[in-house]
């Protein structure tokens, strides 16, 4: 730096020279308009853009920081208190400790051991917080390439550091990324987009600070128990507990778990009351000592079917829809980087991702004919006051195959069950390898298909929840085989059964008993009111070099108001990622009241919010009463119970269920034994 | 700084060349410039004179002087970027430019390994704190740091530059050259710099925070990594251990409220409780291994009254039972021990100036005291800093028996500029044979009076100084003006300096010339009775008779190595980790700061006392052998002596090292701060010092590091001190 600056100096000096003119004008004049070039004329240009630049910035920095909120309620009229201040003028105080525990993805990943090309990222987040710091790097890096044409040198290496080991699903050899620790873990995601920090905020209002929150962070790409096997993470959440509760006078702790950090709190409440060797040793009672009520976030209980798609073809709606919008960018090989397939690659060797394949096969997700949600109508909750001459004939005649949750061709999803023919794959004979020498380089175990193991899939026609899983375990037998040590996706017949008490089974609430505490609470908070995947549509890709051979279809579509296929995707009611069945049909049917799966009858509540968006997006950000996965934490009605809750009150005293959807009547519909 | 000044003059001079043509750009740049408006000015008075002839002269297509301003602006940020870019693309391993293999790499290609657990307990200071509740002006800081890390933060709401920058010089006392950094200077000030002294404050009585303001220790290893940007403290030392494997889950940083007293830490935040499970958590999880504690600074008596604490019984301690440390802990690994105390402590409190301050009086008189800005920035510094008890903790202990007499102290033959007087010795025997006959006529220096009031009393023999106190009375107060200090119009009185008169204050000094280890607390209560007594509920500084007396169960005592005996844990080690060969501040010369404003400091290190005879003296500051900031004598003594074998404040005989590190200032700019400085926080960028932790913690004992290692003349002093043991 220093030596930069020196230079600087010497520009200054350099520019001294023309200086002399400032005493005579006349006799330089002739000599200053010859200086005019082109050159000069960028300089020139850059000059005034850095100028303006500083002046904006300037101006912007000199704003008082009030004035965009000020803006705000002359345009909208006084903001609503936030909830912190609204209760703490109400008088609550914190009372009880509250543990966060972040989803999927929204946890921060730091480096700590790298190969050669992350050197200077030491203790850098390679995901979440800002990405700044991979950001620049691969920017650095792109400029490096462009300018000593250096083909691919390090635009995988972040990759690499973020992939796991594909056969142990741990860490890669000479490579260590750990989850950063503490509250910064999951707070923002990205600058600007709160995951926790709003609802920190809030909390901290009422007396809350470190030593009564805490951030349950843990490696979110490892199976859960592998985050105990590495990182000792369940341990240390147990520990934490123990020392919050023991320093807080005894108060039970409150635990928020949101997305997948519903299933690894589950998984967490088997282990702490398990044995030494496999479990945490804590006893029997250990969660009736500790724990006052899980506040279940946006909770994937019963799986997502996006992580289907996310799987079987590394796409979700959002990548679909851009395939849709600007065909070829995608497949596109520029600078010879296999997007999708380097995508696919690395989330394959995740093994969180396999925790959210549906469950409960059949029985809760629907066959080929019948599916619990069939009869829902999108925007049934908006039509109902207005709407009276649409109801007479297609809605009546077709319904959602949901339950078919892979169909390949449209007609398929639409046909009767009777029509389709389907040919059984899984015993098909997969294909020589075709995959030559260029794919190598990706592993995502379609070059081991070949082409007639294509064929026999796309051949099966429709796949339910139930198929699904031996579509994977065909389609990716390496990684299925990984994921099925770790998880289990049935519905358990008899929960005495001792095979029961391995930890595969812990994070499946089907195939587990609640704790034995009658006085812990559990409630299920969602939001409802946008569209969110169910089932798909796909098409097989004519050339299956080196790509994914199998696509969503986009062109599966249908401009019917009460059908809900867009863009080659079923929806249904949800919040964005989880569907309402999901999410709440634990809390609605399976654990109300004294169930096999929930013997002492610990209370179930559900909290519903319905989404409504932002009225003005710049302003607002992301609104305070969204529904939507992530954006449901700066919910302010949801807030709110969470502080009540924390603060003492009971489920009763927030006003017991809070149900907009249908979720009371799909429940009804499925079949389980209690 | 000079040149960018002069660029900025140079961008302005064209402009004003033709303002009269540019009326809006001149006044948008005017905004931008407003530090070199002076400049400006005086430029424009001559240059005025002629615009109109050159407008009428000006061609249309000519080089006009907002293009060329421009122009000017596009070049200069072109090169930049530019030598950005070439320096980013620079390969790292440059030849010739080829950075040392971090100790790290080094030992894990011998096969060293993580196995030991390791808890980092950060000094005073160099912790962050960060806002959890605060008043209106701090909206938006939430969870941002008030102290350490960035410091972005702050200086995007407080922008005074001016301000924060000398604070950030004087408030920590260990860290000064903290204003080698570049600090973004912006001239604005958006919300005012007492808002965030404010939040720093403690309450005046309770210690604790006052009402409507938490601020908060940051947790986790981000706590103390960095002071500022591209100032490590224990970055570097992180990075090496992580290369041997180390990581989130055998790795912890107690980090603490660094402003609070020992026990009122865990009274409000429990941290103590929390070391503790965090103990024992990695004790288990890492396969029933003992952990290797390393504290810097203050955090070494932060963890000797951890240990008490955690073995004494519930209601004051953590329960841990008398085998706790035993059974968890392997070693403690203290760099830049404060055990005794450290004399910067003093000057923090009486005057909040240490030597830096002096300096910077001495060269620019008037600079410190002058209310150019409306800021008396000492004043805010001491309001601020007595509310801080633990800086009580750094007073030095042991009184005279370890810190000297009025007329002897363990230091006393120390001869200052070593190194070149040694040089001499060897080059020019002859002259210097005469130099040296001088210094050894001489009286050695009186580092016992920690603080006396004018070099004379600093210097005169003990005998002498009873009837100096008359005599001199006249000439210390050059202007006799016996005001009563609190006036009413200086309004709330901010320092106990505002309610003594300055009368009593004269009398205090004219009684007494000199103080030492003994009566300067006694000088401190009398100065500042209240912060005293709220602070000594929590601190001790004497030396225990009886160390079996039941009083000693008492929490204050904990931190004080000299009146607790260390737990009965006879495999653990304990070693002492410091810098030697930078002069370290050990006693002052002090004289009345002239009288009159409103909430002045009464007192102020006498800068102008320089050169005793052995050289030591210099800017009213007397210097010994050290690390910067701590004494060798308070770093090592214990490790050497106190607790050498079974004594009775080691009854265990748990083994000590010394390991000193002789300061080498960077050879060259690339190595930053030096591989092998001894300074007190710079230290932990030894690379010395980085491998010994490292074999410690990878399972090595004291004895396999190599014992210990001394270049300072701490044995011979620690000789000198004659205390049971």
């Amino acid at each position: 730096m220093s030596l930069l600056r020196r230079r600087k100096v010497s520009e200054s000096k350099t520019t001294q020279v023309p200086d002399p003119d400032e005493k005579k004008p006349e006799t330089h004049k002739p000599e200053k308009q010859s200086k005019w070039s082109c050159v000069d004329s960028c300089c020139w240009f850059i000059g005034c853009i850095c100028v303006v630049w500083w002046l904006l910035l300037f101006s912007y920095n000199m704003m008082p920081s009030s004035f965009p909120q000020y803006v705000t309620e002359k345009i909208t009229g006084p903001m609503p208190d936030p909830p912190g201040v609204k209760l703490k003028k109400e008088g609550l105080k914190a009372k009880h400790p509250v543990v966060f525990v972040p989803g999927i993805v929204t946890g921060g990943l730091e480096l700590w051991e790298g190969h050669q090309c992350a050197d200077g990222l030491f203790r850098k987040r390679l995901w979440g917080g800002t990405f700044g710091e991979v950001y620049k790097r691969s920017y650095y890096s792109y400029l490096y390439i462009v300018a000593s044409a250096f083909p691919g040198v390090e635009p995988l290496c972040w990759v690499d550091h973020m992939s796991l080991d594909n056969e142990t699903g741990l860490d890669p050899s000479g490579v260590r990324v750990r989850p950063v620790t503490g509250l910064v873990a999951a707070d923002y995601f990205a600058p600007g987009y709160f995951v926790w920090a709003v609802l920190i905020a809030n909390l901290a209002r009422i007396g809350y600070e470190e030593k009564t929150m805490y951030m349950a962070a843990y490696d979110w790409r490892l199976s859960f128990q592998n985050t105990e096997v590495r990182d000792q993470t369940l341990s240390r959440i147990k520990s934490n507990i123990e020392l919050m509760v023991a320093t807080n006078g005894g108060n039970k702790a409150v635990i928020i778990p949101h997305s997948m950090g519903v299933l690894y709190f589950l998984h967490f409440m088997k282990w702490v009351e398990a044995p030494a060797p496999m479990g945490g040793g804590g006893g029997p009672d250990w969660c009736a000592k500790h724990i006052k009520a899980v506040m279940n976030i946006g909770g994937p209980f019963l799986g997502v079917p996006k992580a289907v798609s996310g799987l079987f073809s590394a796409e979700a709606r959002d990548i679909a829809v851009a395939r849709a919008i600007a065909p070829g960018v995608l497949d596109q090989d520029l600078f010879r980087i296999q997007t999708l397939q380097h995508i696919m690659k690395m989330t394959r060797t995740w093994d969180s991702t396999m925790s959210m394949i549906p469950k409960g096969g059949e029985t809760i997700w629907g066959d080929l004919d019948w599916s619990p949600e069939e009869d829902y109508v999108p925007n049934k909750r908006k039509q109902t006051t207005n709407d009276t001459e649409d109801e007479s004939s297609e809605s009546i005649t077709k319904i959602n195959h949901y339950g078919r949750m892979i169909s390949f061709g449209k007609d398929v999803a639409d046909a009767d069950s009777s029509k389709i023919q389907r040919i059984e794959f899984r015993d098909a004979v997969k294909g020589n390898n075709i995959a030559n020498n260029t794919c190598r380089d990706v592993w995502t175990e379609y070059h081991d298909m070949g082409i007639s193991g294509v064929k026999a899939v796309t051949e099966y026609k429709a796949y339910t929840a139930g198929d699904i899983l031996d579509l994977l375990q065909y389609v990716a037998p390496k990684m299925m085989e990984r994921g099925s040590a770790h998880f289990s996706y049935g519905i358990a017949d008899n929960l005495d059964d001792p095979k029961y008490s391995h930890y595969k089974y812990w994070s499946n609430p089907l195939e587990t008993k609640l704790p034995n505490a009658p006085d812990m609470e559990i409630f299920s908070m969602y939001g409802i009111g946008i569209p969110t995947e169910r089932a798909y549509v796909y098409k097989q890709v004519p050339s299956a070099e080196c790509y994914i051979p199998f696509q969503i279809d986009t062109s599966a579509h249908e401009d019917n108001k009460n059908r809900c296929l867009k863009d080659g995707v079923f929806t249904v009611e949800g919040d964005e990622t989880v569907p309402v069945l999901s999410a709440g049909f634990m809390s609605a049917k399976a654990w109300r009241g004294k169930t096999r799966f929930n013997p002492s009858g610990i209370k179930n509540y559900i909290r519903e919010c319905d989404h409504a968006p932002p009225s003005n997006v710049l302003l607002e950000g992301r609104g305070t009463q969204s529904g939507a996965h992530v954006d449901i934490m700066g919910n302010f009605a949801l807030i709110e119970d969470i502080m009540r809750v924390a603060a003492g009150a009971k489920g009763e005293e927030l006003g017991g269920d809070r149900v907009y959807s249908d979720i009371f009547k799909w429940s009804e519909k499925i079949e389980l034994p209690l | 700084m000079a040149s960018i000044l002069r660029f900025r003059k140079l961008c302005f001079l064209e402009p004003a060349k033709c303002s009269s043509h540019d009326e809006k750009t001149k006044t948008g740049e005017n905004k931008l410039y407003e530090k070199t408006d002076k400049i400006v000015a005086n430029n424009t008075v001559p240059l005025e004179q002629n615009p109109k002839k050159k407008k009428q002269n000006r061609p249309p297509k000519e080089w006009r002087c907002i293009d060329s301003c421009c122009w000017m602006i596009g070049y200069l940020c072109t090169t930049w970027w530019l030598l950005l870019f070439l320096y980013h693309c620079l390969p790292a391993n440059l030849p010739g430019l080829q950075i040392p293999e971090p100790p790290g790499a080094r030992l894990r290609r011998d096969g060293v390994t993580a196995l030991h657990p390791v808890v980092l307990v950060p000094g005073i200071v160099t912790g962050g704190l960060e806002l959890w509740e605060g008043r209106p002006c701090s909206e938006g800081l939430f969870r941002r740091r008030l102290w350490g890390g960035g410091f972005a933060e702050i200086f995007k709401s407080s922008r005074d530059h001016e301000d924060n920058h000398k604070k950030s010089i004087l408030l920590p006392n260990e860290f000064h050259n903290i204003d080698g950094c570049d600090y973004p200077r912006t001239t604005s000030s958006k919300s005012s710099p007492m808002c965030w002294l404010e939040h720093l404050s403690l309450d005046n009585e309770t210690g604790l925070d006052p009402p409507g303001i938490r601020v908060r220790a940051v947790p986790g290893l981000v706590a103390a990594d960095y002071f500022a940007p591209g100032y490590f403290v224990w970055a570097i030392l992180i990075e090496n251990l992580a290369r041997i494997g180390y990581e989130g889950k055998n790795m912890y940083m107690a980090a603490y409220d660094w402003r609070l007293s020992f026990q009122n830490t865990e009274i409000r935040d429990q941290s103590l409780s929390r070391l503790k499970s965090k103990i024992e958590l990695m004790y288990v999880t890492n396969g029933y291994k003992k952990v290797v504690v390393v504290p810097h600074s203050m955090g070494v008596i932060y963890f000797l009254h951890f240990m008490k604490w955690v073995e004494a019984p519930p209601p004051i301690g953590g329960g841990g039972g008398p085998g706790w440390c035993a059974k968890h802990i392997k070693s403690i690994m203290n760099i830049g021990p404060a055990f005794l105390g450290v004399p910067k402590a003093v000057g923090n409190i009486l005057s909040a100036e240490t030597k830096d301050v002096a300096f910077i009086r001495a060269m620019a008189p008037g600079l410190l005291d002058s209310e150019i800005l409306g800021l008396q920035t000492l004043e805010h510094v001491m309001h601020v800093s007595r509310t801080w008890d633990s800086i009580i903790s750094l007073l030095p202990k042991g009184g005279e028996s370890i810190w000297g007499n009025l007329d002897w102290s363990p230091e006393e033959d120390h001869v200052c500029n070593s190194s070149k007087y040694h040089q001499n010795l060897d080059t020019k025997s002859n002259q210097t044979d005469g130099r040296r006959d001088t210094f050894q006529v001489h009286e050695p220096t009186k580092y016992g009076r920690i603080v006396s009031f004018g070099k004379v009393a600093s210097e005169l023999h003990s005998s002498k100084l009873t009837s100096l106190g008359s005599q001199k009375h006249e000439s210390l107060h050059t202007a006799t003006h016996t005001v009563p200090r609190a006036i009413a119009s200086c309004g709330k009185p901010w320092t106990e300096y505002d309610e003594m008169n300055r009368e009593s204050i004269l009398q205090l000094i004219s009684e007494k010339k000199a103080y030492t280890g003994n009566t300067l607390l006694d000088l401190v209560r009398s100065i500042a009775p209240k912060m005293m007594k709220r602070a000594e509920a929590h601190f001790s500084h004497g030396i225990a008779d009886n160390l079996d007396d039941p009083k000693y169960n008492h929490y204050k005592y904990w931190s004080n190595p000299l009146e607790t005996k260390l737990p009965d844990a006879p495999e653990m080690e304990i070693h002492c980790l410091y810098g030697v060969g930078i002069p370290t501040e050990r006693s002052y010369v002090y004289k009345l700061s002239p009288p009159g404003r409103c909430r002045s400091i009464p007192i102020q290190i006498d800068s102008s006392a320089d050169g005793s005879q052995t050289g030591c003296l210099k800017g009213g500051v007397y210097f010994v052998d050290g690390d910067e900031s701590v004494p060798v004598l308070s770093a090592g003594f214990m490790c050497a002596k106190g607790w050498r074998g079974k004594t009775r404040f080691n009854p265990s005989g748990i083994s000590t090292y010394v390991r000193e590190y002789k300061h080498k200032s960077p050879a060259n700019l690339l190595e930053g701060r030096g591989l092998e400085s001894g300074a007190h926080v710079d230290i932990m960028g030894n690379v010395a010092l980085i491998e010994d932790v490292l074999r410690v913690a990878a399972g090595a004992s004291g004895a396999e590091l190599g014992g210990d290692t001394i270049y300072s003349d701490i044995m011979k002093m620690s000789e000198k001190i004659n205390i049971r043991l």
